[in-house]
């Protein structure tokens, strides 16, 4: 059915151009649920929010509620928030914890952490002959097809087909290895906070933003030159400002030409890197201690190593944008053909010296809290991208910025020396896209 | 969830009972808060970085059960620098996010001393509305201040503004580009 409402997408997608329907077309968006996020792995969150047995975070997959649970088996277990009785939501809250199982709170069924039917009130008189019983799988919380995590961050797929995680991720792995490896003791936990924003335009309006290395210095020259501004005068003052005025500033400073002077590297999949820009290692005391404490845990070699590692952003497609060196991450949650969650979380490098911490949250705080002084101004452009592509003043978007000039080595799509505003992430995720939407299983 | 442990109650932070206060004073705060809600809503934005003291911060928590905004995650904790920060890029030409035509209407009330010093500084809790047009599109925002006030020679200057917002771990459809 949905199939015949939708024209050949093959015609949708070109090397450099994409139909507008992509993004506004809601039954595109539908078979985008059914044929991307809904088969793929998709982020859902990092085994430190569920430290407890029983501790669950709700979350949504493609348009399936689910629930990523702490079982007594002490793994994380990802299920369908669906009763297979009556079809309730097993969690209503967003979080919290369910003791020593899930309980339905319309007709008390009641499940395993591991979405196992554990009891049905009148079982035996009620449901004898019925074939609804614990031997029954069609009795269980269905759990998501595949689950897996990669250094603390649990990804689920619901489908059995496909690469496994390792294979999914290929190079982008690296945005946990960054992150985790920024920890002395190669680890981090989650900071207990979500910031949660919506945006009115389609999901991958957000995504193809992250990568765009021209929009910073159009998009947000007005908070950069203030945060210049104010930093100039802090310096003038007293000598020195904090390392958040930068973090600001860095998008007013870096001025046009200036970002050609970065790269991506654009991988299979979807998956693209930002090479980095913010001059996050400087060389004042807390630096250096931070530094010594890295050094004393993996040697002088290996700290190097680490802290060399060149990204500013790791975009995984088709849900997840991270910035592993302030460890930081929004998961894409598409709420509908116009309208995306953006769930934003912060991690602690554990061992790490609080100042490294708060560096960092400093960067939680004013770029991705709701009264973020950087996004406000991208979600007002990308909803006017979204109500802008209703138009027939035309029918293409077009990606075409250093097209033709990028490198490609084994697979990896390389923008060239000093070509770093190049479309080729928007280009190399549309590709990703159309080869998702013509796999019919 | 039967099984699942009990939340505990949000702990009681405003009291019930205020304190006697002089009606005089009680005036004076009234009247110093209805005037920093008109000097929000009209966009006056340095004369509300004017209202705080220099060592003065602006802290909205995620979270009602946070107990300082230092070292935590938070929607807004600024302090007046970071606040020029804010009122320059507002008013810088390309904001563009600030072309829409956009304004607030607050109203403020249950305003309680909580807390009064002999030196005349004061503690006091009050509740908001905010309604925010943006575009055609009209935003509820309600909720609780909690000020701590120094006595200044022309009336007071805020050291702490805390905001707790209703829906503080709600989802926020937009963002708040200023402070509510």
């Amino acid at each position: 059915m949905l199939q015949e409402r939708i024209p050949d997408l093959s015609k949708y997608v070109e090397p450099y151009r994409v139909r507008k329907e992509v993004y506004t077309d809601p039954h595109i968006f539908d078979l985008e649920m059914e044929r991307i996020h809904e088969r793929v792995w998709v982020y859902c969150g990092h085994e430190s929010q569920v430290p407890k047995v029983g501790d669950y975070y709700t979350v949504q997959l493609g348009r399936q509620p689910m629930i990523m649970v702490r079982g007594k088996d002490r793994r994380v277990h990802v299920l369908h928030n669906r009763c297979p009785h009556r079809g309730n939501m097993i969690c209503g809250d967003r979080s919290g914890n369910t003791g020593e199982f899930f309980r339905c709170s319309y007709h008390a069924w009641t499940f395993q952490h591991d979405g196992r039917l554990r009891s049905i009130p009148m079982m035996e008189s009620g449901y004898q002959g019925t074939g609804w019983s614990r031997d029954n799988p069609d009795c269980n919380l269905k759990p998501a097809a595949r689950v897996q995590s990669y250094r603390g961050f649990v990804f689920a797929s619901l489908s059995r087909n496909g690469p496994g995680l390792l294979d999914f991720l290929g190079y982008s792995k690296i945005a946990f290895d960054d992150i985790c490896d920024r920890s002395p003791e190669g680890e981090v936990e989650v900071v207990p906070n979500c910031f949660r924003v919506i945006q009115r335009s389609n999901w991958k309006i957000f995504l193809e933003n992250q990568l765009d290395a021209l929009h910073p210095s159009v998009t947000h020259q007005s908070t950069g030159r203030a945060a210049h501004e104010v930093e100039k005068e802090i310096e003038k003052r007293t000598g020195k400002a904090p390392l958040s005025y930068h973090m600001l500033s860095a998008f007013a400073t870096v001025t046009i030409d200036k970002w050609d002077g970065f790269q991506t590297l654009n991988y299979p999949h979807g998956h693209c890197i930002l090479t980095g820009y913010m001059g996050l290692r400087p060389k004042d005391p807390d630096t250096l201690e931070y530094e010594r404490v890295l050094a004393k845990a993996y040697g002088e070699k290996r700290k190097e190593e680490i802290l060399s590692t060149n990204i500013h952003h790791v975009l995984i497609y088709p849900g997840l944008s991270v910035q592993s060196p302030l460890q930081q991450l929004r998961a894409v949650r598409p709420l509908g053909v116009d309208k995306t969650l953006t769930e934003i979380w912060h991690f602690r490098l554990k061992g790490a010296p609080e100042p490294i911490y708060r560096r960092a949250l400093a960067y939680y705080n004013l770029v991705n809290s709701p009264s973020t002084m950087i996004n406000a101004d991208d979600l007002e452009n990308f909803w006017k991208c979204h109500t802008g592509l209703q138009s027939d003043g035309g029918d293409w978007v077009n990606f075409q910025r250093h097209f033709g000039r990028d490198t490609e080595k084994g697979g990896v799509v390389e923008t060239g020396p000093n070509m770093g505003t190049s479309e080729a992430p928007m280009r190399n995720q549309m590709k990703a896209w159309a080869q998702y939407m013509a796999t019919e299983k | 969830m039967a099984t699942g442990k009990k939340k505990p109650l949000p702990r009681k932070k405003a009291t019930v009972r205020a304190q006697p206060v002089n009606p005089a004073t009680q005036h004076a705060v009234e009247q110093f808060l209805y005037r920093q809600a008109e000097i929000l809503d009209s966009k006056r934005w340095q004369d509300y970085i004017d209202l705080f003291t220099d060592d003065g911060v602006y802290w909205m928590p995620p979270d009602p059960s946070h107990e300082t905004w230092d070292g935590m995650p938070a929607i807004f904790a600024e302090d007046k620098n970071v606040m020029t920060v804010r009122m320059k890029r507002v008013l810088h030409p390309d904001a563009w996010s600030q072309r829409p035509l956009w304004g607030t209407n607050h109203v403020v009330g249950n305003v309680m001393i909580e807390k009064q010093s002999p030196n005349g500084d004061l503690v006091v809790r009050s509740r908001f509305h905010m309604m925010e047009l943006r575009r055609d599109d009209v935003r509820h925002f309600a909720g609780s201040y909690l000020h701590h006030l120094r006595k200044a020679k022309d009336g007071y200057r805020i050291k702490l503004q805390r905001v707790d917002m209703t829906n503080a771990q709600a989802a926020y459809d937009y963002v708040l580009q200023v402070w509510v």
